[in-house]
């Protein structure tokens, strides 16, 4: 089974049912696979701070949401984690890849990339790093810690998930 | 019309609709008119009241939810209107309060006050019922007569909020009861 039907199906398998996704190539193969599948509700969202505000709604409504998208992603929800999810304790899943780190070309995803971990470090938001395929069974450790706790989770897709 | 005026002329023909509530002034101005276990009330998170709307009309197909939303607030989150006018719920009222004015830090002027029109961003971010209010006694008509859909209610009010208190409740206590009627 390919690294990105593994992320596929165990997403699925932990009972998420909404996902907002904001692209990155890194992401490029699970996306399309979310859409061919048509299994779990996607919606493409225009910036990760507008996923969380409606990962909250629907949430509230009784959905259980998950936001895709790149790390770069996090500076610009860091208020509505903060205001709306940790004030109300409201459990988002964070999935996003790991931009600016190991094997990066981008020089301009290396600023934001150094920090991300710290970053969620300091906003104290619970982290798990998958960096090789066996890792990804840690998603339905981390969904369930979303759950325990409502809290929103980071799970970190690193470059060496996909074995480079 | 000040948005205390709107507010009041909107409570009054709600019946089962859950209604997501714009945080500082508007909130406590809604609270204070008339309190439901069917409002959320935001606290935080500025420019994403028609975010959470949207999520929680997704995942309630079959209950109507109206937005308040203001116009310092949705210029925030411009893009919102976009993924909602894409997606299109059926059952999704977006009630935009313009008074030109971040009405609860000390009323300084919005765009809307000088050459943006929301109306038109709306139409372009791809809004198929737009309906502009500049009346109070329009708001009642108007709103009684959309129904299902997915629209746009512009209501241009003056500047200005109403004195009143803060909403005692705490966030969780507001979270807590919305999701106990929604989910029970």
């Amino acid at each position: 089974m390919s690294v990105d039907l593994k992320l596929y199906e165990t997403i699925k398998n932990t009972g998420i049912n909404l996902l907002l996704s904001v692209p990155c190539i890194m992401l490029k193969n699970l996306l399309e696979l979310i859409n061919e599948k048509n299994e779990i509700e996607h919606i493409q969202v225009t910036r990760e701070e507008e996923g969380v505000g409606i990962a909250a709604g629907a949430y509230l409504g009784g959905k259980l949401p998950a936001i895709l998208m790149q790390n770069s992603g996090l500076g610009n929800s860091i208020n509505a984690i903060k205001s709306l999810l940790e004030l109300y304790k409201i459990p988002v899943i964070f999935i996003m890849s790991h931009r600016g780190a190991e094997g990066e070309k981008i020089i301009a995803q290396m600023p934001m990339g150094q920090i991300t971990i710290d970053l969620l470090k300091l906003l104290t938001i619970k982290t798990y790093i998958l960096n090789s395929p066996g890792k990804i069974k840690d998603i339905i450790k981390a969904v369930d810690k979303a759950k325990k706790t409502k809290k929103p989770i980071a799970i970190i897709l690193k470059r060496t998930l996909w074995g480079s | 019309m000040r948005r205390y005026d709107a507010l009041k002329e909107i409570t009054e023909i709600l019946t089962d609709e859950l209604v997501v509530c714009n945080l500082g002034d508007p909130s406590r101005e809604l609270y204070n008119i008339k309190d439901r276990l069917e409002n959320f009330y935001m606290m935080g998170s500025m420019g994403l009241s028609s975010s959470i709307a949207f999520g929680l009309a997704i995942s309630q197909p079959k209950r109507k939810i109206w937005c308040i939303d203001g116009d310092g607030s949705i210029l925030m989150n411009l893009g919102s209107l976009s993924t909602i006018a894409n997606n299109a719920p059926s059952n999704l009222t977006l009630i935009i309060i313009d008074n030109g004015s971040y009405g609860s830090t000390g009323d300084q002027m919005t765009y809307t006050r000088r050459k943006t029109k929301l109306e038109i961003i709306a139409q372009g971010a791809g809004f198929e019922s737009i309906s502009v209010i500049e009346n109070k006694t329009e708001i009642s008509p108007i709103l009684k007569k959309l129904g299902w859909g997915c629209h746009l209610v512009l209501i241009k009010t003056m500047p200005g909020s109403e004195q009143v208190e803060n909403i005692p409740l705490l966030p969780e206590e507001i979270k807590k009861r919305f999701m106990d009627l929604i989910l029970k």
